[in-house]
């Protein structure tokens, strides 16, 4: 079902994830090319953000093993994870922010963590960032509890951007946004893509997302993954999942 | 193929190339910035200047920047400066870049002498707004226990029961403990002094008085503020900050009955019972201290007791108790309902908690203290 991919940016082999008795993941494999915009599908609960989380280090495996950018995360040093660390961005579902920090504060700070650049060249590149993202120079002072929700989603995008990493993860980028927020998004996912040369790893259960944003998408359902590959493969899928999924009502009502 | 990044200069006729080359990335930002720097000093030497960015081999959102800054301060009176050999994986970046706006707000930070005084000025104004708070708070838990009174199926004796665990019977060991330490050092202390003057004796009245008047429900009253009362807040402040309470409203509950009278019941009950056990450890402790130190026996002890004190004493320490409890309960609830979105909100709203709670249980004591002397108790 899956082949190999040799330039894979993220290779998971096997991984097991479990929590007390309840096994989530279950000998999962999953490739991600350079490149692509990978869209993540399945049902609620099925474990799209624990793979997530699996991914970046958050929750930890039982059996498998997991290579970003070449590196396997379990055999790599402290300094070899920074490496790789610096080198990705994360889209938390509730976007993260440091509440006690500005939008500002918040874009910079990893920038000011890794970089010893100029308080001028943060600056501009902050508003450069927020620019990218939609969002006007003014809400740079504004705290995270002063934000609408599609706000948090932006300033939380500029941030996982702010390093100008080669990949992104997005947890739900859509979810909780108007549909032409939520389009908006996409296209700002689709732009940045093509301009800084992303690979996106998305989770969402947004089907217009998975249409127009996404190259490739992977089903995840029983622990595994139980599809992989473009819209169209999906649709025309025998997997009763996958055919309400991408055939459903909801699913008529985006027009392709 | 990405190395160092260079910007040299290459003049052709009456126009300048800037040739920019290498990898233009964050990781060599502080060298690009200077180089940039020296090169914006061509402003206006010669008639056409233009950035070749052919050469380059990595961009990415510094570099672009940088690139862009340069052309923008090159460009004057009329004369705009071009960027040239722009590859098209890069020409979307640049663009997206150009459309930033030139001047990057300002952090609007004053830290005056004003600045200090008006913030002053601000939190002595604020005392008479927190007291205000304060009996605000008191008459909505007031509304809501006749609110219960009349219809008892709105009271919450699990929410009660579990808040009285974690308030009173978690804190027995550590409210002992102190105390009985308290009641040690006392009774040494006064051995020590009193035995100068052959009244080693004494030190059980002292110890008898102090323990159940003052300190025992004091003491106690000031380690509920900072365990329990903080507890509150932080609580009640994450509960704000996740818009749960506002949840609870809107199903019809009202947040004072639901999560705040059970609280402020479970710890009125509780501080006369830990100010009870806290008293009795420290009696226990500072006797232990005299036979053990002061050689006074465990009878001589119990007997010089039963003398030095009264009922009186006892019952002006335990009718302290339960207002106590009440003001350590509405200062932290007033504290986490007043927490705002941030984290630091809430660490903010916690330690004033602590602070209040412990202030306002000093100045309760003194209160009582006059009042217990005018009516000769």
């Amino acid at each position: 079902m899956l082949g190999e991919i040799s330039d894979a940016i993220i290779r998971v082999r096997d991984i097991t994830v479990q929590f007390g008795k309840t096994r989530i993941l279950d000998g999962l494999n999953l490739d991600v090319k350079r490149g692509e915009i990978l869209g993540f599908v399945g049902p609620s609960g099925a474990g799209k953000s624990v793979l997530t989380r699996t991914i970046i280090g958050l929750v930890p495996k039982v059996a498998g093993s997991i290579e970003v950018f070449g590196v396997d995360l379990d055999k790599a040093s402290a300094t070899e994870r920074r490496g790789v660390e610096r080198r990705w961005g994360v889209l938390f579902q509730q976007g993260a922010l440091f509440s006690s920090l500005t939008v500002r504060q918040n874009i910079q700070f990893p920038v000011r963590e890794y970089l010893n650049l100029s308080q001028r060249l943060l600056d501009e590149v902050m508003v450069a960032k927020l620019g990218m993202v939609g969002l006007k120079p003014e809400v740079a002072d504004r705290f995270p509890s002063e934000l609408s929700g599609g706000m948090v989603k932006r300033v939380a995008l500029a941030r996982a951007l702010a390093l100008d990493p080669e990949l992104v993860f997005l947890d739900e980028p859509t979810s909780g946004l108007d549909p032409i927020g939520a389009g908006d998004f996409d296209e700002l996912v689709r732009t940045l893509q093509r301009t800084l040369g992303l690979t996106v790893f998305m989770v969402t259960h947004d089907l217009d997302s998975l249409y127009t944003a996404c190259d490739r998408i992977a089903v995840l359902g029983n622990g595994k993954i139980i599809a992989a590959g473009s819209i169209a493969e999906m649709k025309a899928s025998k997997h009763p999942w996958l055919n309400q999924y991408f055939n459903g009502k909801r699913a008529r009502a985006v027009v392709v | 193929m990405s190395g160092d990044p260079t910007l040299e200069r290459i003049a052709q006729g009456n126009g300048l190339a800037l040739c920019a080359a290498g990898s233009w990335t964050a990781r060599f930002a502080p060298m690009l910035e200077k180089m940039v720097a020296d090169a914006e000093k061509l402003r206006g030497s010669r008639p056409n200047i233009f950035i070749d960015v052919s050469q380059v081999s990595k961009l990415d959102t510094f570099g672009a920047w940088l690139i862009e800054r340069l052309r923008r301060s090159l460009t004057e009176g009329g004369i705009e400066a071009k960027i040239a050999g722009l590859s098209a994986n890069y020409a979307s970046l640049v663009d997206e870049v150009r459309r930033v706006k030139a001047e990057p707000v300002v952090e609007t930070r004053s830290v005056s002498i004003t600045g200090m005084l008006e913030q002053i000025g601000r939190s002595v104004a604020g005392v008479g707004g927190t007291l205000v708070e304060l009996i605000e708070m008191l008459g909505a838990v007031l509304a809501a226990a006749g609110h219960v009174l009349i219809r008892p199926r709105g009271f919450r004796l699990t929410s009660t029961v579990h808040h009285l665990e974690q308030v009173c019977w978690r804190a027995v060991p550590i409210v002992v403990l102190i105390t009985f330490l308290i009641g040690c050092i006392i009774s040494q202390q006064g051995i020590f002094h009193f035995r100068k003057f052959g009244a080693d004796i004494f030190v059980v009245d002292m110890l008898g008085v102090l323990v159940l008047r003052e300190i025992g429900v004091l003491l106690v009253a000031i380690m509920v503020a900072g365990r329990s009362g903080s507890a509150y807040t932080a609580e009640l402040g994450s509960m704000k900050m996740r818009e749960e309470i506002d949840a609870l409203r809107t199903m019809g509950f009202d947040p004072i009955e639901v999560l705040i009278l059970p609280r402020m019941l479970a710890l009125v009950l509780a501080l006369p019972i830990l100010a009870f056990l806290g008293a009795m450890a420290a009696l226990y402790g500072g006797g232990l201290v005299a036979y053990l130190y002061g050689g006074v026996d465990p009878e001589a002890f119990l007997l010089r007791l039963r003398d030095a004190i009264s009922i009186d004493h006892f019952i002006v320490g335990i009718i302290k108790a339960p207002v106590m409890a009440a003001v350590i309960g509405i200062v932290a609830c007033v504290e986490g309902l007043a927490v705002q979105g941030s984290a630091e909100s809430l660490g903010q709203h916690t330690t004033s908690s602590v602070v209040k709670g412990i202030f306002f249980v000093i100045v309760m004591d003194g209160v009582f203290a006059i009042f217990f002397a005018s009516i000769g108790m």
